[in-house]
């Protein structure tokens, strides 16, 4: 297989884009991403469109949305697709695209994240994320994807004798990260007093500990290694990427508490870029609530069982801390894109990976790590980036 | 609401009915299909008993269509007395009556809200035991 590179990141700032279409807001995202090549880059080089998507039938009401952005962008012709796995679609994609030129066929893919939710209101909203969840035996009982995760913080709690509190580590540091984002969606800063008087969402995950699923776009351009060393010397490699499924209901495995996929993902990424832990100066997470990105810590190897929140509390999620969590303000604070989640990740590592980050920048960050899920942890791709 | 998706679901919908295995004794719920590499003969129905501990519980305060005018109701994820967990709503209590570790049993209660079919959903929900 071939190295493939990402020589173009852009992406919209996550928000509640009325007044724009889906279309709108994924041309926004390819000519950022076109731009951030800093070369002259004719669009018709783009040989395939890989589209990330997880509501556009449930909220957006389109379908065939690889031929519907590929036509909005006057790219008609090129064979464009979306792929759907909930909230890992970003992660999806981006590995699909990446094995396209990997293998050859194209020298030039674009990975459009986009999502188009707030023209449906939160139950619609709500019902979607629903069908992330087992339809016959979870979204039957009313339980959603955020409810799934109070019960795990719940019985987290219950395991390594933790308070609730112990978990506001977590989007406090992302918002505090995301003050410094012009893309993000909460650019404000919370504390853990805030934290503890916020009102419930899903016991015990209260407001503050609870994502808001927002629009936006994030592009990727991937090239082959031949058109990254003509377009320039800003080059961020794909290291490593890994797919991993777990059974699609939560109450199917044998050890809810851990997420057997993102152990997988992880380590198979890790094992394809021969990298160890230590060697990741910055990660993205599937972090909607403080019990996802412990969970995911734990199971991606980058801390002890039962030990996230302690680390978080000890300033490990920091931008000094041993793993800078959520740079951009994560799923909390940056905002919840649904499917393109995955792709506003790797956007992030990008500006992480060249020194573009500005005071959320982790001092010499050169390997990266992005993980998003799919449901609780249904599906899980993991990718490494590294600068060269 | 999916007329035919729940008359399917009926077994387990209602009387609980999940797979043992005549081999091994083990037992699963919800029924699922029989694997690959699995013996479709050695899988036989078998209705639980609907008795169980909780594992975890939470309250739903946003909802989604269906059940948004149900808010707050509570879930739990509810471990049989033969071994499977099950996802479940809680009835009869609020989550302020239970914690991890309470006995409860199975009950049959309407599930949601009527759909545009017009049919009533009724499914399992779990209540604290009654002693």
């Amino acid at each position: 297989m071939n190295n493939v590179y990402i020589i173009g990141a852009g992406a919209t700032p996550v928000g509640e884009h009325y007044s724009r279409s889906l279309q709108d807001l994924a041309l926004e995202g390819l000519r950022s991403a076109l731009a951030d090549t800093q070369a002259d880059i004719s669009p018709r080089r783009i040989g395939a469109l890989y589209v990330a998507n997880a509501y556009g039938e449930s909220l957006a009401g389109q379908g065939q949305l690889g031929a519907a952005i590929a036509s909005a962008a006057g790219l008609e012709g090129i064979p464009a697709l979306r792929v759907e796995a909930a909230g890992a679609s970003g992660g999806v994609a981006l590995r699909q695209a990446m094995l396209s030129v990997a293998s050859g066929a194209f020298d030039l893919v674009a990975v459009v994240g986009v999502e188009k939710v707030t023209d449906k209101l939160e139950a619609a909203i709500e019902a979607a994320q629903m069908l992330a969840t087992d339809s016959d035996f979870e979204a039957e009982q009313g339980i959603t994807p955020a409810g799934q995760w109070a019960l795990l913080m719940r019985r987290y709690m219950h395991e390594y004798g933790y308070e609730a509190d112990a978990f506001a580590p977590f989007p406090v540091n992302a918002h505090a990260n995301a003050s410094h984002n012009k893309g993000a969606l909460y650019r404000f800063a919370i504390n853990a007093d805030k934290y503890r008087k916020a009102t419930h969402v899903a016991s015990p995950l209260n407001m503050l500990d609870c994502s808001t699923l927002a629009d936006g776009a994030a592009v990727l351009l991937l090239a082959s290694e031949g058109l990254a060393r003509e377009v320039g010397q800003r080059r961020v490699r794909l290291a490593g990427s890994a797919l991993a499924t777990d059974t699609l209901a939560l109450h199917s495995r044998r050890d809810p508490l851990w997420l057997g996929a993102a152990q997988q993902s992880a380590g198979a990424a890790l094992k394809q870029a021969g990298l160890k832990h230590a060697d990741i100066h910055v990660l993205e997470l599937s972090d909607p609530h403080g019990i996802a990105a412990a969970l995911a810590l734990e199971a991606s190897g980058f801390v002890e069982r039962g030990s996230a929140p302690r680390h978080a509390a000890d300033g490990g999620i920091s931008l000094a801390g041993a793993t800078p969590l959520a740079t951009g303000g994560g799923y909390k604070a940056r905002g919840d894109v649904g499917g393109a989640s995955g792709v506003y990740q790797a956007v992030e590592l990008v500006r992480q990976l060249r020194g573009e980050a500005g005071q959320a920048q982790v001092q010499g960050a050169r390997v990266g790590f992005a993980q998003c899920m799919g449901g609780v942890g249904v599906t899980v791709v993991s990718h490494l980036l590294m600068s060269e | 609401m999916d007329i035919a998706k729940q008359w399917r679901g009926r077994g387990p919908r209602y009387r609980l009915e999940g797979q043992r295995n005549t081999q091994t004794g083990e037992v699963r719920f919800p029924p699922r299909p029989v694997a690959l590499d699995e013996n479709a003969a050695e899988w036989e129905t078998v209705a639980l008993s609907g008795k169980g501990e909780i594992y975890s519980y939470t309250t739903l305060h946003q909802a989604p269509s269906g059940f948004d005018g149900l808010t707050p109701y509570p879930v739990a994820l509810v471990r049989l007395a033969e071994g499977p967990l099950v996802t479940a709503q809680l009835t009869d209590c609020d989550e302020n009556d239970v914690q991890i570790g309470t006995a409860v049993e199975m009950v049959t209660r309407h599930l949601k809200d009527t759909g545009e079919d017009g049919v009533l959903i009724y499914g399992y929900k779990f209540r604290p035991a009654v002693q």
